[in-house]
């Protein structure tokens, strides 16, 4: 039992892992090779998913609801960049994050007040709720298709990036952003383009994270931070390092919350372990992260390895 | 000169005191009106204005104005709002106040003042026990209560095992003391989360493994609507009891739909409760609104009719601070409360029905309907420390 608990436990890590890998990869491109702190990925993530609810309700399709969200994602993405974003490629960090901190409570208070602040109801089609028995633990069936999307997504971004000359633009950008504008490339194009994927994917990765968590107002900062770290941990710029990351991260955490309490009551008393643990376990990614900026400062997987 | 001066102040003072004798009731709300919880606070305000509409825009008589503030809920500006109602806008009474530590926050100049406060939303521990106050009344629930009815329906219902979760504060902690104090069977385990964790599958995996009878989960807002539907997506609703307190109420319900089917929330009141006035409130609600009204709503309109009958016995002469006191006191036993019974405990906190609601199929519908009432005219325990008379 205990060994079937551990591998339940092991494909919930990889499950939360994948949800945070589809976040964290448009995250990291616009942020290591734009250069760009945004903050407002999180509120692109609750449009996703507010457009695949709304949408998909309406409509009763998954599909058209997925789109919806897609779509959304683009066009948010495609107008800010134009409207925000561009204006400040040249400014500081601390300026994006001042900016993008304003639009994360624009958008907070938009989705309020045009759909309430009740969490908004989201449908499931009949074969996609069903259950799968596995290791003993019956299973939301669900999950397989996060974890199937999220694979595709990897796999997709890996072949765009590493297999397409638009890749190829994308990563000699990243590195001498003069240099590619020298030899003809429209890199104002390039990066609105960069921006709109990245939209696109949160807005992706909200519409799948729509049936299993709470769609509402501010449903993005919580799950931003973690974003954050997987990049870090991950090596900013590098959405295969933001892949290996987002597993990790998953990983850790699940058998963190489940294991460390249940340690601690070995060597502390119950009342002790129970505090402490979860205390301990949430602490645990950011622990992580603190270790890897330590001995690896440019991340596990960087995306330049000459930097 | 100076003493003209004084002379003067005095004769205004007179005439303002005059003044607010026979004018307005002014009342001071505040809630949590935006943020993750501010559902809760909107369904506070729109059942204490539809409590007053239904009384005519009258408290005993009397005009009534109503300010409304927002405490985002951060404590610090609770203690603002309060200092504002108090100092500047000379208000009659405080109503809403918002969550417990809110409420906390605001409490020391709210006894200074001895101005009547009146919790919708909070009923702590220390406020029900040690740190009671004569002018500072809950008419929601003392925190526990909740909890303490499915600990005591888990316990009338025969589950052997039990597991318990929530979040790692101390709201949670309260809760699942208050579940344990009328639960005599085995908790196999208690696994406190992170606030505002978003994925649950680890801890259900646990759950899963502990082969137990039945759940209890206190899960409040965004939380309670995570862990229900990723709780129902494992097909554990058919297998396995859920009970909650402040999980799956009406600001969830509309959220979670078929997803919470089968639950079983502890709660004073809910959509179904047979109490009288209760089906006239749900349905002009409904009316008005648009949507079903939830338990924060019930308490606010209640709550306008409290003051009702308060403000009719001392005839409007609310600025007798310590006879208003006395008067609300008194017209807690008076109230014809949309929950079924209910007064004011020793402590101020309210002595009334816990029940236990079931969330089942109307139709193409979710609704609530009673199950049993595990705790009747209950007062809780922390009213025997409280020194107040």
């Amino acid at each position: 039992m205990s060994t079937s608990l551990l591998l339940a436990q092991l494909l919930n890590g990889l499950q939360y892992g994948v949800l945070l890998f589809l976040l964290a990869a448009g995250l990291t491109l616009v942020f290591g090779i734009m250069s760009f702190v945004n903050l407002a990925h999180g509120s692109l993530y609750m449009l996703g998913a507010y457009a695949f609810a709304v949408v998909g309700t309406q409509t009763d399709s998954f599909l058209l609801g997925v789109l919806a969200a897609l779509v959304t994602g683009l066009l948010v993405g495609y107008v800010l960049e134009k409207t925000v974003v561009a204006r400040l490629y040249q400014r500081d960090h601390l300026d994006h994050v001042l900016a993008t901190f304003g639009l994360v409570m624009f958008f907070n208070e938009m989705v309020r007040m045009l759909w309430g602040p009740q969490a908004l109801f989201v449908s499931l089609p009949d074969a996609l709720s069903g259950t799968v028995e596995l290791f003993g633990f019956t299973y939301p069936s669900y999950r397989f298709l996060i974890i199937a999307v999220g694979l595709l997504v990897a796999v997709g971004s890996q072949w765009l990036i590493h297999r397409t000359r638009v890749g190829m633009l994308i990563r000699a950008g990243s590195v001498n952003p003069t240099m590619v504008g020298a030899l003809g490339v429209n890199i104002r194009f390039l990066n609105a383009m960069l921006f709109t994927l990245g939209a696109a994917l949160a807005a992706l990765a909200g519409a799948m994270a729509g049936p299993i968590l709470s769609v509402q107002s501010g449903m993005g900062e919580s799950v931003l931070i973690t974003t954050l770290v997987v990049i870090v941990i991950g090596g900013i710029g590098s959405v295969q390092g933001a892949f290996y990351a987002a597993l990790i991260v998953g990983v850790a955490d699940t058998l963190g919350r489940s294991y460390l309490p249940l340690l601690l009551r070995q060597i502390a008393d119950r009342e002790v372990a129970n505090a402490a643990g979860p205390a301990l376990a949430s602490m645990l990614v950011y622990v992580l992260m603190a270790v890897v900026l330590v001995v690896r400062p440019q991340g596990l997987f960087p995306a330049h390895k000459d930097k | 000169m100076k003493h003209t001066h004084s002379t003067f102040c005095l004769a205004w003072a007179a005439l303002l005191a005059a003044n607010t004798a026979m004018a307005d009731v002014k009342i001071g709300f505040s809630a949590p009106m935006s943020g993750p919880v501010a559902a809760v606070g909107q369904d506070q305000y729109d059942g204490f204005i539809l409590g007053l509409e239904r009384l005519n825009g009258k408290f005993g008589g009397q005009t009534v104005t109503v300010l409304k503030e927002d405490d985002q809920l951060k404590p610090e500006l609770g203690n603002q709002i309060a200092r504002k109602f108090i100092d500047r806008d000379k208000v009659d009474v405080l109503v809403g106040l918002g969550f417990s530590n809110v409420l906390m926050a605001s409490l020391p100049r709210i006894l200074e003042s001895g101005t009547v406060a009146i919790a919708t939303n909070a009923g702590p521990s220390t406020l029900a026990g040690a740190g009671c106050a004569a002018n500072v009344f809950s008419i929601a629930w003392q925190n526990d209560g909740s909890a303490e009815a499915m600990g005591k329906y888990a316990q009338d219902a025969g589950f052997k095992k039990v597991f318990l979760l929530a979040p790692n504060y101390q709201a949670g902690k309260d809760n699942i003391a208050g579940f344990k104090r009328f639960y005599k069977g085995q908790v196999v385990d208690e696994i406190y989360t992170q606030v505002n964790q978003p994925d649950y599958s680890a801890e259900i995996a646990q759950v899963q493994a502990a082969g137990v009878d039945a759940v209890f989960v206190f899960y409040p807002g965004g939380m309670g609507v995570n862990f229900v539907k990723q709780f129902s997506q494992a097909g554990l609703m058919k297998k396995l009891p859920l009970l909650s307190a402040f999980t799956v109420d009406g600001t969830t319900l509309p959220s979670l739909r078929d997803a919470a089917l089968g639950s079983v929330s502890g709660a004073m009141w809910d959509v179904a409760l047979k109490a009288p006035g209760n089906a006239d409130f749900v349905a002009a609600f409904s009316k008005k609104f648009g949507r079903t009204p939830s338990l924060y709503a019930a308490v606010a309109y209640d709550t306008a009719f409290l003051l009702d009958i308060a403000v009719k016995k001392v005839n409007g002469k609310t600025d007798n601070k310590p006879a208003f006191v006395a008067a609300v006191k008194a017209a807690g036993t008076e109230l014809k409360s949309v929950r079924g019974p209910f007064k004011f405990g020793s402590n101020n906190m309210p002595v009334q029905n816990y029940y236990a609601f079931q969330a089942v199929k109307d139709g193409a519908a979710i609704t609530v309907k009673q199950l049993s009432t595990p705790l009747a005219e209950h007062p809780d325990v922390y009213a025997s420390l409280c020194k107040a008379k």
